[in-house]
């Protein structure tokens, strides 16, 4: 059989799960990277990554909310997936994403987007015209009051939900990778690591996400990029991709050395399909070279345009290198048969509901959003009409 | 009656749950077959199996399978002398139409191994599904509420025997269903009518008096993938070490 090596079971040889399950991790994954960048800012006090505070929490909503749609699409019928909310099945993992999504987008982030940008919205309410006026009033939920005393409270209630969204960016990713890590059926997934791995990858491509947009958002306003918050979010970003890579390469050194089973199906299939997007893509060019451009930067006194180029490549190689992450795994979970005996092929498609073109579109889709999300709620710090929070002001 | 906005908030919700179950319907009866009364499983005597492919032609007729997807395949293994972790396994499309002819005097042992849904009592398949649209009856058969099955193919993942599959164009997930519309109202399954040397036999766990009893006394039997504690009821007699 064409693309079939060895032997498959013979409902194994074309995949169930698409490209669109490759992006919905990764997309969540921007989500909740992108918070707890946020989050370092407004509670654990990180000044310099403050010109990023906003954008971070835009692109955050961003992702969010295109992230339902992969999987909506990838359903065999998605009129019928509101059943998730009516008649959830406790024992799935699958079943809690509805809610968990929910929590995140109408507890969290919603919320706390509405308060930090409350007085923008009074004051744009008030000295915008047309449809532009109309929509803002609309997002001031019918409260004008931006008295000292309201606007104290919109900063505590707004530091109370980020305290809450931590853990609920965690639980957001962190349950992503449950979802793969609780499938024993699966060698390749079935790992207690693979939500903390998830959690940490988030974290690595939401934060080089951010930073890549705010370079690049700060070009094509012609501003001056804030190269102490840079500097802060790539030291960041550094430091969390050397937890990645040591988690995974834990992971790999723990199968390596019990060689269980599934070890020697697995290794072939590392060194032959997943050796390109594995080995060359992930490790070598998404992972060390990043973590090496980056740690170059802490070790020796560059000057501010090759720090620029370098968070920019290293940025973006974290991203691919990411993306090959969540490939890897959801598409190499399905090329090996769970007799071990054999291998299928990937084929993606052009041009159908889960074929590379769709996925081109989801992954534009958030940027798209972010677009109108700037231009509606402008995230830079000049144009912030609200007093700075009282904690942050004081510091 | 005075319906304030607070009631319609917890009134809405009360009302979908019961427009749910309206649309739910009243389930298909059987009147003279008592779930509670059968655990169903299936016996397979590897010794017997000729690997003919009558079940699988049986099967596919009997439950409008899709071509290229299976509810029950057979796998032949070729072990040669202690290689047990690396047996030469084919199913040349499921063993529809049998298998090729092996040398007169080949070296190591050459033989059948059907497969189909083990009905699991742990089954990892329902429990991942979001909705609950794959379930375990009361009798011991997992089915699929194919009017439920988002077709998430979560459970396809879950199942660790490859048993299921999307199906082309229904998109739900489909399954072996031990031939349900059969062995309630007293038959046995396809496949097991269609096997020439009963290989496969249906088996009434707690029926006291199905011949299974005699024959799990008697002899030493295995079920696939044991360390996967899924509960599941399809013994095989005379399974061989290499067999996954």
């Amino acid at each position: 059989m064409p693309g079939v090596e060895g032997f498959m079971y013979p409902n194994e040889i074309s995949l169930y799960w698409s490209v669109l399950i490759v992006l919905y991790p990764f997309i969540t994954g921007l989500v909740a990277g992108a918070f707890i960048l946020a989050s370092l800012e407004r509670v654990f006090r990180v000044e310099a990554v403050r010109p990023t505070y906003r954008l971070a929490l835009l692109t955050a909503l961003a992702f969010l909310l295109v992230a339902p749609l992969p999987l909506q699409l990838h359903l065999g019928h998605p009129e019928r997936s509101l059943e998730m909310y009516m008649t959830p099945h406790r024992t799935s993992a699958m079943a809690m994403f509805g809610f968990v999504y929910l929590w995140y987008l109408m507890a969290v982030l919603t919320v706390e987007i509405w308060l930090d940008y409350r007085a923008d919205i009074v004051a744009l309410s008030n000295s915008t015209t047309g449809w532009r006026r109309w929509l803002y009033r609309i997002l001031t939920l019918g409260s004008q009051n931006v008295s000292e005393r309201a606007l104290h409270i919109d900063e505590r209630v707004g530091w109370l939900i980020t305290l809450i969204g931590i853990p609920s960016a965690f639980l957001l990713h962190g349950y992503v990778g449950f979802i793969f890590g609780s499938i024993k059926a699966n060698p390749w997934w079935s790992s207690p690591l693979m939500p903390v791995v998830f959690i940490f990858s988030a974290m690595v491509s939401g934060i080089a996400a951010v930073m890549l947009l705010y370079m690049v958002l700060m070009r094509l306003r012609r501003q001056p990029i804030d190269m102490s918050c840079v500097d802060t979010i790539a030291q960041y970003l550094l430091y969390i991709f050397i937890i990645d890579f040591s988690l995974e390469m834990l992971d790999l050194i723990h199968r390596i050395y019990e060689a269980d089973e599934s070890f020697r199906s697995l290794d072939f299939m590392v060194h032959t399909r997943l050796w390109l997007s594995q080995v060359v893509l992930q490790i070598c060019i998404g992972t060390l070279t990043p973590i090496l451009l980056l740690f170059l930067v802490q070790v020796t006194k560059l000057s501010v345009p090759v720090r620029k180029r370098i968070y920019v490549v290293s940025g973006s190689l974290a991203l691919i290198g990411i993306f090959a992450m969540r490939w890897n795994v959801v598409i190499g979970g399905q090329l090996f048969s769970k007799s071990f005996l054999g291998y299928t092929t990937y084929k993606m498609a052009l041009a159908t509901r889960e074929g590379l073109l769709v996925s081109i579109a989801l992954t534009i889709l958030p940027l798209v959003i972010l677009w109108v999300l700037v231009k509606l709620l402008p995230p830079w710090p000049e144009k912030r009409h609200a007093p700075l929070p009282a904690a942050l002001a004081a510091d | 009656m005075n319906i304030t906005r607070r009631h319609l908030l917890i009134l809405l919700p009360a009302a979908a749950v019961a427009w749910e179950s309206v649309l739910a319907g009243t389930p298909e009866s059987s009147p003279n077959y008592t779930m509670t009364e059968h655990w169903w499983g299936m016996l397979i005597d590897i010794p017997k199996c000729i690997g003919c492919g009558n079940c699988v032609r049986a099967c596919q007729a009997e439950n409008d399978v899709p071509d290229g997807f299976f509810r029950t395949w057979v796998e032949r293994y070729h072990v040669n002398d202690w290689q047990l972790a690396n047996p030469q396994v084919i199913s040349p499309d499921g063993g529809k139409e049998g298998f090729p002819s092996v040398a007169e005097d080949p070296e190591g042992k050459y033989f059948f191994v059907p497969k189909l849904c083990n009905h699991c009592a742990d089954s990892p398949c329902t429990q991942v599904c979001p909705v609950g649209a794959t379930f375990i009856s009361p009798d011991g058969v997992v089915l699929v509420d194919q009017k439920y099955c988002l077709g998430c193919a979560y459970c396809v993942q879950a199942c660790p025997y490859g048993c299921r599959y999307i199906h082309p164009t229904k998109k739900v997930a489909d399954k072996c269903t031990l031939c349900y519309h059969r062995i309630t109202k007293g038959l046995t399954t396809a496949c097991c009518e269609a096997c020439p040397t009963g290989a496969r036999q249906l088996a009434d766990l707690k029926n006291p008096a199905d011949p299974i009893h005699a024959f799990l006394k008697t002899h030493s039997v295995q079920v696939l993938k044991p360390q996967m504690a899924t509960g599941a009821k399809v013994f095989y007699n005379g399974l061989d070490g290499s067999v996954r």
